[in-house]
């Protein structure tokens, strides 16, 4: 009978992967549900095996379209997947698995290397997995870039008879999937990564915080903890469930909410390495850091660590989102530049209209022009330039958007967002908002309608009479997003003004300023 | 809307996480599931069931957008407005969803037939504009898409 390979990734659904499976099925197929390959402009993609174990890949692909594929006569043929440039140029350490096995199978997961880095750590003792993990040059992947195997060190030094392991799957940022992804199409990984995060610290423990916008990941991790329940013994796993918080994505807020209260960021110190969920020591990490650990145990950290960049080493499994032509998830080891990613690996926005903008890193992550390409991936070089590669989600945006109205979305999303533990993010975000309205009004309707403002009012004593002009507009703003980027308490009020100023920087003709001087050539 | 046997359904869900450590939110996702939100009365009924006060729990239920305090429409549809949907158009996707459905964002329709809501990310940023169509995703909206979603949602 002959094997169907169909993604069950949610982004594959919602394209219509399930229609596909269904009339495959009907066509006598035995269809296998995997993990997405990570290119969705193919999407839905079907692989169907041939008699020497090989797959054929055709995709965009139709339910109409099933007897041509099975004859071998569909347009869409792609033939082997591996020799696209999308993946050939990729180096999958944390996704090697994912879209090639059925994420639920314990024998696909046994037989593509799983449980081998579990192994290797519980035959050494703690402090040797550590140091493995120190070596491999590892490094928060949810954006702070903190060590971590100087992470686990800490916890592992301190002396409590009760430790945790949290896992950060509330993976909130826009133009960000690779969580989701793995999380869905290989499961088994995490699960791995967080057990032996909990030999080397000595957690028994864990807990897998996912956001409630993600229900296949629930649904692929509660099934898959169920039946990984005996390997992973005696450490145990539990998922919890976001309830819609963008800020419980910041690990304080994160601790507070599995705890069952309101998701508040706590002040640091003390770490959550010493005192965190339940007052306990507590590793807390994102889903790409856990996930690349079995990797790191299984083929020695020098394996990992020879591949990256600087002090960035290893891979990290970039996201293309947004306006962008061959959209999905591209892991690469850290130095590739963003032009790269953008205009080779993406091939230009999908409109076909020149690319003016990317924003890496979330809403949180700076806005760059098509001039700053040559920016290398690697977090001390974008730090440097003003931005953050955050989970590495690189958002395309082409010559039709109004940078300005982005600046107030992000600032509007703060305010939203805002925990309200702090002023600077909780008022900031709500004053900045309100500058950029009159910034952008100014712009639309012209600065005379202005002099009907309420400010302008008799009434309105110890307001200033003459308004401000937009450029002493732009200069408040500044100076707001200088409190909010030195005051706030976390991530959530101090990087957003990073989208907000890199707007102002890079695309001062939308906020009715000078515009600014060509861009130099490529 | 609210059912009259609430205290026994939140004393039998509590039951459920009582083993839990920071059962709360667990326990409003569980009230929400079968009651479709979580109304005012359960939240002095909570706090009693997991001993917490009921400030606690009001202050948990009110900080989480999911938690809803009113019941939604028959059918929900979830627009993501965040920024990779709004770089592939879907501003245009919510006007016209609003116009058809006769509804605003963040807004349920006056028969209760449908809500329209935002939602912020649902993590297919390649292959937006997304919805989420009483929980089945869709991606690729389109106006042919559009006119699909309108059609399911009133009948």
């Amino acid at each position: 009978m002959t094997r169907a390979y169909i993604s069950c990734d949610m982004a594959s659904v919602a394209l219509g992967a399930d229609d596909i499976a269904e009339a495959l099925t009907a066509a006598g197929c035995t269809v296998i549900r995997t993990g997405a390959r990570g290119l969705f402009a193919i999407e839905p993609l079907v692989e169907i095996e041939t008699t020497d174990g090989a797959r054929i890949a055709y995709g965009p692909v139709e339910p109409e379209d099933v007897p041509a594929i099975l004859d071998d006569t569909h347009p869409n043929r792609i033939g082997d997947l591996a020799t696209l440039p999308f993946f050939a140029k990729q180096q999958r350490f944390t996704f090697a698995r994912c879209g090639i096995t059925d994420p639920l199978s314990m024998a696909d997961y046994t037989a593509h290397d799983g449980w081998k880095g579990l192994a290797a750590a519980r035959a050494l003792p703690p402090q040797a997995v550590v140091d493995a993990v120190k070596a491999s040059g590892l490094r928060g992947r949810g954006g702070a870039g903190f060590p971590t195997g100087i992470k686990w060190q800490t916890v592992l030094d301190a002396a409590s008879p009760e430790k945790f392991i949290v896992c950060n799957a509330d993976e909130g940022d826009s133009g960000t999937f690779a969580d989701r992804m793995l999380m869905e199409g290989d499961p088994y990984c995490l699960l791995e990564g967080m057990a032996i995060a909990g030999h080397a610290v000595g957690a028994s423990h864990g807990y897998i915080y996912v956001r409630s916008e993600y229900p296949f990941a629930i649904r692929a991790l509660n099934a898959a903890i169920e039946r990984a329940g005996p390997i992973l013994a005696p450490f145990t796993v539990e998922v919890r469930v976001g309830a819609g918080a963008y800020v419980c994505g910041e690990e304080t807020a994160l601790l507070e909410s599995i705890e069952g209260k309101r998701g508040q960021v706590r002040a640091k110190p003390p770490l959550p390495a010493i005192q965190g969920l339940f007052g306990q020591p507590t590793v807390i990490n994102n889903v790409l850091s856990l996930a690349a650990i079995p990797f790191i145990l299984a083929e020695g950290p020098e394996r990992y660590a020879e591949v990256g960049f600087s002090r960035s080493r290893g891979t990290m499994p970039v996201q293309l989102a947004g306006n962008v032509k061959n959209g999905g998830l591209f892991e690469i080891g850290f130095g590739i530049t963003l032009g790269e990613l953008v205009n080779d690996i993406g091939g230009g926005t999908e409109s076909g209209r020149p690319v003016r903008a990317v924003q890496v890193g979330g809403p949180l992550g700076a806005y760059f022009p098509p001039s700053m390409f040559d920016l290398a991936f690697d977090y001390e070089a974008f730090a440097a330039a003003g931005g953050l590669i955050g989970h590495a989600g690189i958002t395309v945006f082409d010559d039709t958007v109004d940078m300005a109205a982005m600046a107030r979305f992000a600032m509007e999303f703060c305010a939203v967002e805002s925990c309200g533990k702090c002023t600077p993010c909780r008022i900031g975000s709500t004053r900045g908002v309100e500058t950029l309205d009159r910034i952008i009004g100014d712009r639309i309707k012209g600065a005379a309608q202005r002099e009907q403002a309420l400010e302008a009012m008799p009434q309105m004593r110890n307001a200033k009479v003459k308004h401000r002009s937009v450029d002493e507009e732009i200069g408040v703003l500044r100076d707001l997003c200088e409190t909010m980027k030195f005051g706030s308490l976390c991530a959530l009020g101090g990087f957003t003004p990073y989208p907000v100023l890199s707007a102002l920087d890079h695309f001062p003709e939308d906020f009715g300023g000078a515009r600014a001087l060509p861009q130099a050539a490529e | 809307m609210i059912p009259d046997d609430l205290d026994t359904i939140v004393g039998r869900l509590a039951e459920r996480f009582s083993a839990q450590r920071g059962a709360l939110l667990p326990l409003l996702h569980a009230i929400q599931e079968e009651v479709g939100w979580v109304p005012d009365a359960a939240t002095p009924l909570g706090a009693r069931a997991l001993n917490l006060s009921r400030a606690e729990v009001h202050g948990v239920v009110t900080f989480y957008h999911d938690f809803r305090r009113e019941p939604a429409g028959r059918h929900v549809v979830k627009l993501c407005l965040a920024e990779a949907c709004k770089a592939r158009g879907v501003g245009a996707i919510e006007a016209a969803l609003a116009d058809r459905l006769g509804v605003g964002i963040d807004k349920t329709r006056a028969d209760g037939q449908v809500s329209f809501e935002a939602v912020y990310c649902l993590g297919l940023c390649a292959t937006g504009p997304n919805a989420l169509v009483d929980d089945r995703p869709v991606s690729r909206l389109d106006a042919r898409k559009v006119d699909r979603i309108v059609a399911q949602v009133s009948a």
